[in-house]
Formats: C-alpha cells, sequence, structure tokens
C-alpha cells in the first residue's frame, strides 16, 4: 500500500536468503523419536511450527514453538537420529512426537495403578516423564539406545 | 502389622506434629487441623481407596448433580477433589438416573458440544451437559459440566494424541473430578477461539464426525464454585495431619476465603503462580523458576529426580514412585510472592503398598522430571487456600494458594 513497504534490491536479496534458510532449516530440522532425522519431514508441518536450532556437543537441539505456545525440543544426535524429545506449554500430539512409540506410552501408563497425575515410565529402553496441571504439561522422552556417549538424560529438558 | 500396637504412637507423633506445626505458625490457630468443619458452606473429604478401591492418597467427597430447575437429582459420592483442574467431569456410569435429564450443548448449528478434558497423565472424553450443582449448601445452576462417556461418539484420534482415554470407573479410579483450582474455565481464552491457537479441548460434533471447534468461556466447562451466589471466591482444603500411613482420613472442603466464621485465612501466607500457574522451587540449593504447583489431585510428592534426590525409582510397575532403601528428608523452598522452607520425609512406595489395607501415605513421593508438584502428602496436618482468578478475598485477589 504505502511505497515504503516497496521491497529494495538489497532487501529482496535478503528476503530471498532468508526464505532460503527457513526452507533449508524445515526439511532437515524435524522427526519423530527414534527415527531418522531425514525420513520425517512432516512434524513442522503437522505442528504448525517455527523453528530454531542450537547446536550442542555430540548432538542438536530443534526447538519449536507451536502456535498453541508449546516449546517442543527434538535432540538430534550427529548420527542423525532423534534420541530424545522434551515439550513444555499445552498438551502436545504426542502420537506425533513419540512415533512408534506412543502406543508403548499409552500401554504403559494405562498399567500404572494407584491414581496418579505424574507419568514416569522406563522399560529400560524407552523413558518417559510427563508432570503438571491442567493447560500446562512439562515432560520428555528419550531412547537409552540411542543416547549419545558422554550426554546424561539431564540434558533433556 | 507394624500399626497393630502403635494407634498411641500415632495419636503422641500426630499431636506433636499438629503442635510443631502450629509453633511455626503454619496455620491459623482458628483451624483445628483435626476437627471437620460443620458449617453451613462446607462438606466432609474423605481420604481413602475410592470407589474402585484402587487410589492412593485419593481424596473423595459427594456431588448432588441435578436437572437445571428440577428436583430430578441424583448424589455422586467417589468424585475425586483435585486442586490441579477446573470444572466438574463425572462419569456417565455414575450418573445412572439423571444423565438422560441434563442438556446437551449445541452450537448454532445443532451440533453437539462435546469436551476432550486434556489432563497431564490422560484425556477424558464426552459430552459437555448442563446441570445445577450444589455442596456444603451452595447451589450452582446450569452449569456447564462434562459427562465422562465414549459410548455414543467415539475419541476423535487428535484427542487420544494427547494420551490415554480414561473413560471407565476402573481407569479413572473415581465417579469424576471436581477441578476446584484457582481458574474459573478449564481451558479460557484459547479455547474460545478458531485459529490454530485453540488448545483442542471443545469439539462440535455431527453424529460421530467431530471438529474442535471454538467455545465461548461462558459455555466452557466451569469451576463449580466460582458460580455459587454467595462463598464463590475460592475454597479451603482442610486435612488432618498424619505421620503414618493409614486406612482412611476425614477432612473438610470449605466454600469462600474469608466470607464465614470457618474460612478466615488468618496468618496464612498467600502464594501467588505465575503465567503458567505456576510457582519457584529452591531444591538442593538450585532454583528451579516455574517449577511446582500446589494439587490435591496429585497422590503423591512427585518431586526432582532420581539423579538430583539419589533415590531410584521403584521397579515396574510403580516406576512412577520412588523406592529409597530407608526413608529420606529433604526441605524445599516454594516461592510466589511469600517465600517458604517445607520438610517433607520420602519413603518405600513398594513397602508402603505392601500393606493392603493402607490408603493414606504421607512419605508417598515420585520423580517428576525436575518438576515439584506438592501433591496430596502436603495437604496433610495442613489448610489450604485456593484463590479463584479474578475474585477479591481478604489475602487479596486471585489466583493465589495460600498456607
Amino acid at each position: 500500500m504505502s511505497r515504503l513497504f516497496e521491497p529494495t534490491r538489497a532487501n529482496r536479496l535478503l528476503s530471498c536468503q532468508l526464505i532460503a534458510l527457513v526452507l533449508a532449516l524445515t526439511t532437515q530440522a524435524l522427526a519423530t523419536l527414534g527415527q531418522d532425522l531425514s525420513s520425517v519431514q512432516s512434524d513442522q508441518a503437522h505442528l504448525k511450527a517455527s523453528v530454531r536450532i542450537v547446536h550442542a556437543q555430540n548432538f542438536s537441539v530443534h526447538e519449536m514453538q507451536t502456535p498453541t505456545g508449546t516449546t517442543i525440543k527434538q535432540y538430534v544426535s550427529s548420527a542423525g537420529t532423534v534420541f530424545a524429545v522434551s515439550w513444555q506449554g499445552a498438551a502436545p500430539d504426542l502420537r506425533q512426537l513419540l512415533g512408534e512409540y506412543f502406543d508403548q506410552y499409552v500401554t504403559a501408563a494405562a498399567h500404572t495403578a494407584h491414581g496418579g497425575r505424574g507419568v514416569h515410565i522406563d522399560n529400560g529402553e524407552f523413558v518417559f516423564e510427563s508432570a503438571g496441571h491442567m493447560r500446562f504439561v512439562v515432560g520428555r522422552a528419550f531412547l537409552r539406545s540411542k543416547m549419545p556417549q558422554q550426554v546424561s538424560s539431564d540434558a533433556i529438558r | 502389622m507394624r500399626f497393630a500396637k502403635p494407634r498411641l504412637l500415632f495419636l503422641v507423633c500426630t499431636l506433636l506434629l499438629a503442635s510443631i506445626l502450629f509453633a511455626c505458625g503454619g496455620s491459623s490457630s482458628s483451624h483445628n487441623n483435626s476437627s471437620i468443619a460443620s458449617g453451613s458452606n462446607a462438606q466432609s473429604i474423605v481420604v481413602n481407596s475410592g470407589p474402585a478401591g484402587n487410589y492412593a492418597n485419593g481424596v473423595f467427597t459427594t456431588v448432588n448433580v441435578c436437572a437445571p430447575g428440577t428436583s430430578n437429582c441424583q448424589s455422586v459420592s467417589g468424585v475425586l477433589v483435585d486442586t490441579g483442574s477446573f470444572g466438574l467431569r463425572i462419569l456417565a456410569s455414575a450418573l445412572t438416573t439423571v444423565n438422560s435429564a441434563l442438556p446437551q450443548q449445541k452450537n448454532s448449528n445443532g451440533d453437539s458440544v462435546l469436551e476432550c478434558g486434556q489432563f497431564v497423565d490422560s484425556v477424558l472424553w464426552g459430552p459437555v451437559k448442563n446441570a445445577d450443582i450444589s455442596m456444603g449448601g451452595q447451589t450452582a445452576s446450569a452449569v456447564p459440566i462434562e459427562v465422562v462417556d465414549d459410548s455414543s461418539v467415539p475419541v476423535p484420534s487428535s484427542c487420544s494424541s494427547k494420551g490415554p482415554a480414561e473413560e471407565t470407573l476402573q481407569t479413572i479410579g473415581a465417579n469424576g473430578i471436581l477441578g476446584i483450582g484457582f481458574l474459573a474455565t478449564d481451558c479460557g481464552q484459547q479455547c474460545a477461539t478458531t485459529g490454530q491457537q485453540n488448545l483442542g479441548f471443545y469439539y462440535n460434533c455431527s453424529g460421530s464426525s467431530c471438529q474442535i471447534a471454538g467455545q465461548s468461556m461462558s459455555q466452557q466447562v466451569q469451576n463449580p464454585v466460582a458460580l455459587f451466589p454467595q462463598n464463590n471466591n475460592g475454597v479451603v482444603v482442610q486435612l488432618p495431619a498424619t505421620t503414618s500411613s493409614a486406612a482412611s482420613i476425614t477432612g473438610s472442603l470449605i466454600f469462600g476465603i474469608g466470607t464465614q466464621s470457618d474460612n478466615d485465612v488468618g496468618s496464612a501466607k498467600v502464594y501467588t503462580p505465575d503465567r503458567f500457574g505456576n510457582l519457584s522451587t529452591t531444591f538442593k540449593g538450585i532454583s528451579y523458576p516455574s517449577s511446582g504447583f500446589i494439587d490435591s489431585g496429585s497422590n503423591a510428592y512427585f518431586i526432582s529426580d532420581s539423579t538430583t534426590t539419589g533415590m531410584p525409582a521403584c521397579p515396574s510397575p510403580e516406576s512412577g514412585f520412588y523406592c529409597p532403601s530407608s526413608p529420606a528428608s529433604f526441605s524445599a523452598t516454594i516461592s510466589g510472592g511469600s517465600s517458604s522452607t517445607f520438610s517433607f520425609t520420602i519413603g518405600n512406595a513398594d513397602q508402603l503398598f505392601s500393606t493392603a489395607s493402607d490408603s493414606v501415605f504421607p512419605t508417598l513421593g515420585g520423580p517428576n522430571s525436575g518438576f515439584f508438584d506438592w501433591g496430596l502428602p502436603f495437604f496433610y496436618g495442613r489448610t489450604v487456600f485456593i484463590g479463584i482468578e479474578g475474585r477479591s478475598t481478604p489475602a487479596g485477589p486471585g489466583p493465589f494458594w495460600a498456607f
């Protein structure tokens, strides 16, 4: 509408670079627990989320903010495997995040006796923890055999 | 077996603990921890194994449900008293006589409104209906409640993808959940929108075809206390002290804060939640911001993790609880405006559960992904005030906890 917003040549170039960067990030950024980074590109689209990537030693963290305000982090090893996921905010789509492990979570959760609220499941390989209250949950899940060496589960928050 | 003889010891310990609590100024002297309030604004609550006989540290009460404006009513016992959720949910199977008389909420197209009630460990699915709700001499009229029932419309996959759907007495362990936390509606403004930020609590269903829909705040499932004509600014949960496991204990659920002689906030400290509904915690010298809350619907001290506490989780199927080799004592500082340090002890859950007749476990704890969920054991020996958002009280406006 206003001339002020007509893109300059430099701005156009910058916009193209930004778009290319965002596309590069989104096409390689996301996956589901236990799956290969390159095998799944649907989470970001499914969760309609924005992404940023933080590199740590031995792994990288792909952090998304969904439109519902939930922060989701996916932890990817240098071998390209999603070895952990974490979430904080409104309840996320756990079927999408946990992939094939979602059914293990549901089965184990159903066998938890004595009422409850806090969830802590550990079958030796798959570990799932969730806490919180209505409108706010915090949790994480990880695969012991896929954890990079020298990375503690404390790194998953 | 350990408790065959020590009834006297138990009493002495109870009195000792009570006197320590009073000496520390933890409770207003107007509240006797071991008595049951009997005013016109209160009713009894009980900690026992619940209507399914399988609950540990579950606190239950009775709710009277009527078809709006009629005397067609049903009294439902065994409803979990939950300060960690908002709104009343009752199993269809517990509403045998009155369910068919409760009007189903519809949208402007005549589609039925159903809800995916989202809890930390499960989802509860079923129709939103209106009912008159009475407790402790108070009545809220035409309250939207959730009837937990997947028999006519199956749980949509977008709901069950949030967690396991619990639709039966055996899976919930209660006939319903009475959400009387510090919010007036269960989802709030985000569920009143139709965009991507909608949290997916409410669905409009035509037959079995359901879609997530915006639901106005006033049509959402409501904390019934907020709709009482009086005594509607909050609740008080009062339970006696117990230092040992027990079969059951009774206490009081009092409606209103500073509205009657039995709900004077006294010298209780006020703790205000942040925008996530959380308090901050300091544990073992480390500060955890936005990391804690007070929740009668959580059945243990769900705190921190095995690495930090040095306590292993129990073997499956009790891996949700700690199993230290001997009871371990801790202290933590809870902050939210006010700040205080509290001591607590965690015992071995497998050993606690081995006495089958016990359902009250003051030392039950579990790991919690680094968080601090002060569950029902925290309520033993305390008077806990919960102020509802936007309501004024002598202790200031809600939302808050005070104890």
